[in-house]
Parts: C-alpha cells; sequence; structure tokens
C-alpha cells in the first residue's frame, strides 16, 4: 500500500522527467548487458544494463532541469572517494601509486569489485549497522560484540538483505550466541510495551518514521495511530531475560548475559486515543490481517511480510540508504522518512533500483556495484557554471550532476588517520589492545550528552570540541612524532630531496600531489627556519586537520 | 610587559588604554584598572540565560497550580513576593518572584519530545526543506558581531544535547561543554604559540585552496570553526567556564547543598551549570543554554519533583536572579524558562504525568522586563487557556529579542533564499514590556 504511493504523489515536473527517463531506457535496453575484463569472469561494469539504466534516468534529469554535469574525477580523487565509501578509511599510499600508474580501461570497476572482496569491507559494514542498530554507546545490558559478530557473518558471506532483516526481527537466545538479538534488545531499554522496537524497525529497515503516531495521527502520511499499534502488537510476544550469577570473588551478584525469550500473548493491544478513549488493535500489517491467537509466532510473520512482495519497504528503504551513504543525497531525504509527503528525486529509478535488488536475491554487494559504477558516482565533487543549481545544502532537489561532499563519519576519521599514519603497518600493538585505543578514541570524539532524546553526533560537524581534538589531541600527536620508528621518521629518514618529501606527505594524507603553489610555500617554511623537521611535521598536522583530509569529497 | 597582555583581540584594546596615558600608572594598578573598565562595560552587556526542561516539565506542579481540581495532585501554592502563587516546593523561588513573571497561558502544538524541542528552540515546525535556527543561535548571530572583544564561542550550551544553527552557520552552533566545565585538548602545553601559528599558517594555505575548489560551502565552514577553537585556546576569558574558582558559599547557594557538604537534585549540576552560566555571561557572551533534564515523568511525579527535581529547581533559579541582581546585571540579562512542552493536567494510573502542549506555563524575567507577574490564565482543571490571548515559543522569544535590543522586523535568509521573519513573526508580550 504505502510503497505503491512512493512514486505516485510528485509534482508535475518529476512526473515530466519521469516519462523522458523512461523513454530513454528503452533505448538503452539493447546495450551490453556486462562488461568483460580482459578475459576475466564477468564483473559489473560501466555497461551493465542496470548502471547503464542509472546513467540514462539520471541524465534525464539533467536534461529536464537544463543543467550539465562536472567533469570525470582524476584517479586521485575517485580512488580516495570509494575507498571511503566502501572499506572506510582512505587509501594507503602504495595503493594510490599503483592505482594512478594502472592503465587497464576497467581498473575503476576492478578497483570495486576488489573492494568488496576486502576485509576492510566486512568491517566497515559492520560497524556502519552496528552503530546503527543499537547506536553509538552500547546501551545496558546490549551486546556489542554479539552485535558486530551478527553483522560480520553476513557481510562476509554477503547474506540476502532479507534474511538479515528476518533474524534480527524474529531473533531469540542469548546475546552472545545469537548476536541478532542485540538489536531488539537494544530497544528494550525501557518497559514501554514495545513502542521503541515498533518505531526503530520502522524506521531502520523500512525506512517509516511512525514513532509520532503512538500518541495521534501522522500529521502529514498516512500513517494513523491505530496502525501504530497494530504494528506494535507483532512484537508483543517478545520477551527479554536479564540473567545474574555469583561472583565467587566479591561475594555478590553480578549481571550476567541477557536473553530474548517468546512470550504468551494472543489477542488485541489496547491503546489510549487523544480523547482519552481506549481502542484495541490487532496484528495488521499494511492491510494483511495476521491471526491473533496465541499458535501464532508474530515476529515470524511480521518478518514474513516485511519481505514479502516484489518491491517491499525493505528493499526501498536499503537502496535508499546505499545510494544515500554513497552519494550524500537520497532519492528521498531524510533516508528513514520515505512517505508520500516528501518528494522522491527520481522516482522510476528508485522503484527500479529496489525491484532489481530484491531480484538479485537481495545482494547487497550487487547494489553497491551498479551505483559505484555509475557514471554519477564517477563525476568530480567540483561544481561547474552549468550546475551551480544542483545544490542539496541548500534545500534543491539532488540532480546529482557532481558528488556531494560528505563529512567523514568519527570511524572513517579514526581509520583514516590510523592509514595516513601507517600506524596500521606498525604493529605497535595487538588487535585487540588497537581495538580498545579506538572505541576510547570513538567515544570522546562522538560526544554524547544525557539529553532525553539522546541524541548523538556521529560525524564530524564542526564542533569546536571536536576540532581541539583534532589539533591538540594524542592521535594527532603521536602522528607527527618524529621518534624513531614512527611512519614520519621512516618518511623523513628515508630518500629523497626535499621535494620528495613534500610529495610524500600530501599523497600519504590527502591522496594527491602538491599544487605548485603549495610546494613553494612549504619550501618557503623550510627556508626560513633551521628546524626543519618541525616544518615537516606542522605541514604533516595541517594536512590532516585540514578541510581537504575530513571532508569526502 | 608581554607576560601580561592577553593573547588574540584585546592587544588592541589594551594599546588604545596605553595611549590614553595609562603608561603613567604603574603595572599592577593598571591592569587592574583595565579589568575594572571592562568589568563595568560587560555588565551592561545585553545577555539571556536559557533554563531548559530536557523532558517536558509538569508546570501545573511548579507555577500553576490547581489546587481545587482532580488534577491538581499533592503539591499546595504558596504566596510569593510577586502577584501569583508557586508550588510550595519553590520556597526560595517565592522570595524573588517580584523579579520573574509567568506566562501561564502557553498553547504549542508539539507534544512529540523531538518536534516539541525543535518547536520550542526555534519558533518554528518541523519542515523536511529547512533548517531553523535554535533561538540561542539567532542572538548568538545578532550580538556577537558586536562583541569584538569576545574571544569565546558566543553561544554555550552547558550539559545538554546539541541544536543546528540551521541557515545562520556553524559559526552560531553551540558550543556545548558538560557541567564540569572542562574543556579537553584547550591547551597549547609545549609546543609554544610560535610553533602553533606556524601550523595555523600551514593550514590556513591548504584549507584556502580546498575552499576555492567549488565543492560548496564545508571547506569555510571547517575553517571558521577551527578559527574558533584557535581563538578560545588563545583566550584568557577561559577562565569564565571555571566555577571552582568561586567561593564556596556561593557554589552552595547555587546547589542548594547545605554548608556541611551533600548535593542535592543531579548531584548540584543544574546550580553548578547555571553558576558558569553566569560567569559566561559576565564575560560577554551574549547565549547561555543550561539544560536540566529528567522531567519526562510518566509515573512518580510527584516523589520525584518534591524529593529530586524542585529542590534543584529551587536553588538555582532563586540564586541565580539574586546574583545577577546584586552584581547590577538582571537588568540586562533575560533569564527564560522552558521545557519542550509540559505534563497532561490529568494523573496517569502510574502516578505520572503523559505529554501536553495545549495550556501551560514559560517563566520568563530579568532583561528589564517586567517581573512579579503571571500572564493568562488557564481554567480551573488546566486543561485549556482559559485568558484570551494564548502564547506560541514566536511571542516568548520576540519578547526576549525585544528585551535584548535585536529589533523585530529582522529578516534572516534561508539557504535557498526564503525570508525568515524574527521569532517567526511572533509579537513581544505587552504586559512584559516595562
Amino acid at each position: 500500500m504505502l510503497q505503491c504511493l512512493v512514486g505516485l504523489k510528485q509534482v508535475t515536473l518529476r512526473a515530466k522527467l519521469f516519462v523522458a527517463g523512461a523513454l530513454v531506457l528503452t533505448a538503452v535496453s539493447a546495450m551490453p548487458l556486462t562488461a568483460r575484463g580482459a578475459g576475466e569472469r564477468l564483473i559489473v561494469g560501466p555497461d551493465d544494463v542496470i548502471v547503464q539504466e542509472i546513467n540514462a534516468q539520471i541524465r534525464a534529469t539533467w536534461k529536464d532541469n537544463e543543467v550539465e554535469p562536472s567533469p570525470a574525477a582524476d584517479d586521485a580523487e575517485w580512488i580516495r572517494r570509494v575507498y571511503l565509501d566502501v572499506v572506510g578509511h582512505i587509501p594507503p599510499i602504495e595503493d594510490v601509486e599503483k592505482f594512478i600508474a594502472d592503465k587497464d580501461k576497467l581498473k575503476r570497476a576492478k578497483l570495486i569489485e576488489s573492494l568488496l572482496n576486502d576485509p576492510a569491507y566486512v568491517r566497515n559494514w559492520t560497524t556502519i549497522w552496528t552503530n546503527l542498530c543499537i547506536g553509538q554507546q552500547t546501551p545496558r545490558r546490549v551486546s556489542r560484540e554479539g552485535m558486530q559478530k551478527f553483522f560480520r557473518e553476513a557481510f562476509s558471506k554477503n547474506r540476502p538483505w532479507n534474511e538479515v532483516v528476518t533474524d534480527l526481527v524474529t531473533a531469540e537466545g542469548h546475546y552472545e550466541e545469537n548476536g541478532a538479538v542485540n538489536f531488539l534488545l537494544a530497544q528494550m531499554q525501557d518497559q514501554d510495551d514495545g513502542v521503541q522496537m515498533t518505531a526503530k524497525t520502522t524506521r531502520l529497515f523500512m525506512g517509516m518514521q511512525v514513532q509520532c503516531t503512538q500518541c495521534h495521527d501522522h500529521p502529514f502520511n498516512d500513517w494513523k495511530q491505530d496502525q501504530f499499534w497494530q504494528f506494535n502488537s507483532f512484537f508483543r510476544q517478545t520477551g527479554k531475560v536479564d540473567h545474574r550469577r555469583f561472583d565467587s570473588k566479591t561475594g555478590r551478584m553480578v549481571d550476567d548475559f541477557s536473553e530474548i525469550v517468546e512470550r504468551d500473548f494472543s489477542g488485541p493491544v489496547y491503546f489510549e486515543k487523544r480523547n482519552g478513549l481506549m481502542k484495541v488493535a490487532y496484528p495488521v500489517y499494511m492491510g494483511s490481517d495476521v491471526d491473533p491467537g496465541p499458535s501464532t509466532d508474530r515476529r515470524k510473520e511480521l518478518a514474513r511480510l516485511m519481505t514479502n512482495g516484489e518491491r517491499p519497504m525493505i528493499a526501498l528503504a536499503y537502496v535508499n540508504r546505499l545510494w544515500e551513504h554513497f552519494f550524500g543525497m537520497g532519492f528521498s531525504n531524510p533516508i528513514d522518512d520515505i512517505s508520500t509527503h516528501i518528494p522522491v528525486t527520481h522516482p522510476a529509478l528508485f522503484n527500479r533500483l529496489a525491484e532489481e535488488f530484491v531480484k538479485s536475491g537481495y545482494d547487497s554487494k550487487q547494489v553497491i556495484r551498479w551505483i559505484a559504477n555509475c557514471e554519477a558516482y564517477s563525476l568530480t565533487s567540483r561544481s561547474t557554471k552549468k550546475n551551480t543549481r544542483d545544490n542539496p545544502a541548500i534545500g534543491e532537489s539532488a540532480l546529482f550532476t557532481h558528488v556531494y561532499v560528505k563529512p567523514m563519519t568519527a570511524e572513517q576519521l579514526y581509520d583514516s588517520l590510523i592509514i595516513a599514519t601507517n600506524a596500521h603497518k606498525s604493529g605497535r600493538s595487538g588487535w585487540e589492545q588497537a581495538e580498545v585505543q579506538r572505541r576510547e578514541w570513538l567515544g570522546q570524539f562522538v560526544r554524547t550528552f544525557g539529553n532525553d532524546d539522546g541524541g548523538e553526533t556521529t560525524s564530524f560537524d564542526g564542533t569546536i570540541p571536536q576540532a581541539l581534538m583534532m589539533m591538540n589531541g594524542a592521535l594527532v600527536k603521536d602522528a607527527v612524532s618524529v621518534k624513531s620508528g614512527s611512519h614520519l621518521h621512516d618518511l623523513l629518514s628515508g630518500k629523497g630531496n626535499e621535494v620528495q618529501k613534500i610529495q610524500k606527505l600530501y599523497l600519504t594524507s590527502l591522496g594527491r600531489s602538491p599544487t605548485k603553489g603549495e610546494l613553494a610555500t612549504a619550501q618557503r617554511f623550510l627556508k626560513g627556519t633551521p628546524d626543519t623537521l618541525s616544518v615537516y611535521q606542522d605541514l604533516f598536522w595541517a594536512l590532516l586537520n585540514s578541510n581537504e583530509f575530513i571532508f569526502n569529497h | 610587559m608581554s607576560l601580561v597582555i592577553p593573547n588574540g583581540m584585546s592587544r588592541r584594546h589594551f594599546l588604545g588604554h596605553m595611549a590614553a596615558g595609562a603608561a603613567m600608572i604603574p603595572a599592577m594598578n593598571f591592569i587592574s584598572h583595565v579589568k575594572a573598565n571592562a568589568a563595568e562595560l560587560k555588565k551592561r552587556q545585553k545577555a539571556c540565560i536559557l533554563m531548559w526542561m530536557s523532558g517536558g516539565p509538569p508546570t501545573i506542579d511548579i507555577w500553576d497550580l490547581k489546587p481545587e481540581s482532580k488534577n491538581g495532585g499533592e503539591f499546595k501554592p504558596i504566596n510569593t513576593k510577586g502577584n501569583m502563587q508557586i508550588s510550595e516546593h519553590m520556597p526560595k523561588t517565592a522570595a524573588v518572584m517580584d523579579d520573574l513573571s509567568i506566562i501561564r497561558a502557553m498553547s504549542t502544538r508539539e507534544a512529540d519530545h523531538g518536534r516539541g524541542r525543535y518547536y520550542m528552540h526555534t519558533t518554528f515546525v518541523p519542515n523536511p526543506t529547512v533548517v531553523h535556527p535554535a533561538f540561542g543561535s539567532v542572538v548568538s548571530y545578532e550580538l556577537a558581531p558586536k562583541r569584538r572583544e569576545l574571544e569565546i564561542p558566543s553561544f554555550i550550551s552547558i550539559g545538554g544535547g546539541g541544536s543546528s544553527p540551521g541557515y545562520l552557520g556553524m559559526t552560531h552552533a553551540p558550543f556545548q561543554i558538560d557541567a564540569s566545565g572542562r574543556i579537553n585538548n584547550a591547551d597549547v602545553g609545549d609546543l609554544g604559540y610560535d610553533r602553533l601559528n606556524q601550523r595555523l599558517a600551514m593550514l590556513e594555505s591548504v584549507e584556502d585552496n580546498f575552499i576555492k575548489s567549488d565543492r560548496g560551502d564545508s571547506g569555510a565552514a571547517h575553517k571558521k570553526v577551527y578559527e574558533k577553537a584557535v581563538n578560545l585556546m588563545k583566550s584568557k576569558q577561559m577562565e569564565a567556564f571555571k566555577i571552582d574558582q568561586e567561593k564556596k558559599e556561593v557554589v552552595d547557594a547555587y546547589t542548594g547543598a547545605p554548608a556541611q557538604g551533600g548535593m542535592m537534585g543531579g548531584g548540584g549540576q543544574f546550580g553548578r551549570s547555571l553558576l558558569m552560566a553566569r560567569r559566561l555571561v559576565e564575560a560577554g557572551v551574549p547565549f547561555v543554554e543550561v539544560d536540566f533534564g529528567g522531567w519526562d515523568l510518566h509515573a512518580n511525579v510527584f516523589g520525584t519533583l518534591k524529593n529530586q527535581r524542585l529542590p534543584a529547581l529551587d536553588s538555582g533559579i532563586a540564586a541565580l536572579t539574586a546574583d545577577l541582581k546584586q552584581r547590577g546585571m538582571l537588568n540586562d540579562v533575560v533569564l527564560v524558562w522552558m521545557g519542550e512542552f509540559a505534563r497532561t493536567p490529568r494523573i496517569n494510573q502510574d502516578v505520572g504525568r503523559d505529554h501536553w502542549a495545549n495550556s501551560w506555563s514559560v517563566m520568563i524575567g530579568g532583561g528589564g522586563l517586567k517581573g512579579g507577574q503571571a500572564i493568562g490564565e488557564t481554567d480551573k482543571d488546566g486543561l485549556t487557556v482559559s485568558s484570551p490571548k494564548s502564547y506560541q515559543p514566536g511571542d516568548v522569544w520576540a519578547t526576549v529579542a525585544h528585551a535584548l535590543g535585536i529589533p523585530l522586523d529582522t529578516v534572516h535568509k534561508s539557504k535557498n533564499g526564503r525570508p525568515m521573519k524574527m521569532a517567526n513573526g511572533g509579537t513581544a508580550i505587552q504586559e512584559l514590556i516595562a
């Protein structure tokens, strides 16, 4: 019901674009299906039929809006972006140099493929989904390790997304043995009759904001208060047991594991209308009734209905989220409020991608291949005179004529600082200790405050404390240290003249060579100071602290 | 000499005094003379302190009691020095109510935490196409450019969640700190200013290239934030965050801690935050927001109020009002007390109150506004506004703007060029304007 409406209620201009897009589409379907890289196995490349369809529909909106795309990004710009987006950190200097030197015409498609098979891909998406499901700070009685283990397995096996969602929604058991339960455990912090579970499940997996309908009908969209409670009634068989155990050392009872158990529940739920009347709601999923009797496993039924059909909300929500991940703007924004009162930038394309995602067997990697291989993603992030109008930052509808600048997330920033300073290779501490340091830094960076609605800052959004942490914090202090064994020490004591050393500093941090002007500035500083070492240190400090470093562009 | 010149912008100010012949005065006297002058000047600077009651406070138990109604609950009203009664659990505040007023006719439309928070902070309802600035950002935008001697952020939020500066830009985003006032990583340390300056010079050349690369406004916003961070690092005004410099009696008055020690209600956090707010306002900060949470009282409302929330609230408001008055600052500093909404007059089955936006109270005072009044009223059960006029957040903030000398016909532009009226076109509340 709702999923059909997404594409329908559009302003006239959009309807026109829609038609234009469809015309171009027919023309494209005759194009070769896939690209073959030098006699190897099939890969998704720029000639893939879905990639071509994306290109055609995006081009159609350019034409209709009388804008022109920016030129293609050069290799240095593109490789930095694709690393950040797919594996969550900037590329190491060797990879940049190798990629730029590579003459293969399909090298971009091949790099996308190799990044999708990199262990860092699994780590990156595990981080992203763990944060989305349980938050940056682990709530009480939730196992972050369990949640991570679940997603690690899901992304390393590229498990179909419908199965992942099913597991999360229907999970039962021990929070480390079945890590999937942590998603629901994190929504069971208050005794709230499953209100938080209802709100989070719809928002995260279906891209629908229904939380305000707990108390009243939605002011703009079609959600009614009884729908909230119908949805809620699917979760009412969910119970939680917090186990305690005797600690022989202290002689006290301490927290042990938590688990989700099935709880007897049948019949309706009761809720109060604004006028004080009590009403009942039975489990109904977007018009599909479910037997409210005691033999029904309601969460199983919910998962079945959520993952049912050619274009369920979970497919639209996932595609929208991925598109936004790569472009900085979704087809529908904000990405977790896909609703009839919010215009969709490219409705036909949005629906088509969601359908293709379902047809692919809910293959997450396949969607990333389509997006990362498309023309719009290959463009520079610089706007031109011909597309200045395409500026979603001021509230304009996104046309994707150039790639929008995104702030790094806290994790991307930390992991990129580690790469830029080669700390990942020095082996200065074991994996576990490294992970502890990482979480400590993130905890400080992602400062949360004890406000009642629990808002968190998850990316560099330009606060002064974050700037101070970058400028004077221990991590960057270490990074610019010239102690023997440090990256900077190795770099400076190695071969090469002044120009080559400056060049290395730029490549390792910004993934590009300095411009003539930048080179001259650095040389001027070197000439002006007897302590040349401090100049290199300060240059590296400046590069790591720069806007160019901290933005994904 | 350079030892005592504060770093940053006040150097020019300092030299100005030198030229005026102050060089004849021995150094120490001279410094205290400058300080005294600056203090005198800052006293007259307008400012606003917002006490934000995160979670939605039950104003029916605090400012607008209904002892005759079934909704009235457990508390009794008491007389105050102003022309109104308030809760018996606010005795210290009752003694300063001649300086404060209560708007008892708020009728707002948002009863969801997020939406209510947005509406009360910005005066606009949430809208997917534009992000509106919190009013603290508006005040910062209007007043900060006129305070060139101010080196610390012009909108400081203590202990609270962030709010967006919206179309006014990151320069006017709230600077968030917790109630300890500790600011990490703000020390130049062993590095020294020469090296810091060298770093900053190099940073500038990299940043400027990115800013000029046609990649939107984020690059420039980043540079501005760094500039502010550097100003902060170099500033003597950082002292304002250190409430431990205050006498113990003063801290105790704000927190309500008895002389023997021991804190009430959130470990004295609210009181300490308010004390810091006073110090910040004194240093010239035009807008300080103090967050005091724990009001989402769906259950056990009376016990929690009586034992935790109200004692802390009472001491904090009373001490701040008296302190500002004693320092001659109350006429220039507006105090606003509000949450995202209030709570249902009806008491629920858990002896709690739920979300309610239809009829509730906001407290406002200082800044030259008329104190001692209750403006508007609710019906006998507290369910509706019964006086002829009800008020929106825009009216409250328009009143604040008036008190701060910000013209109400000021119009800001959203990023896509839409004109945005000051306080969403609200009007200053006549009864409050002296």
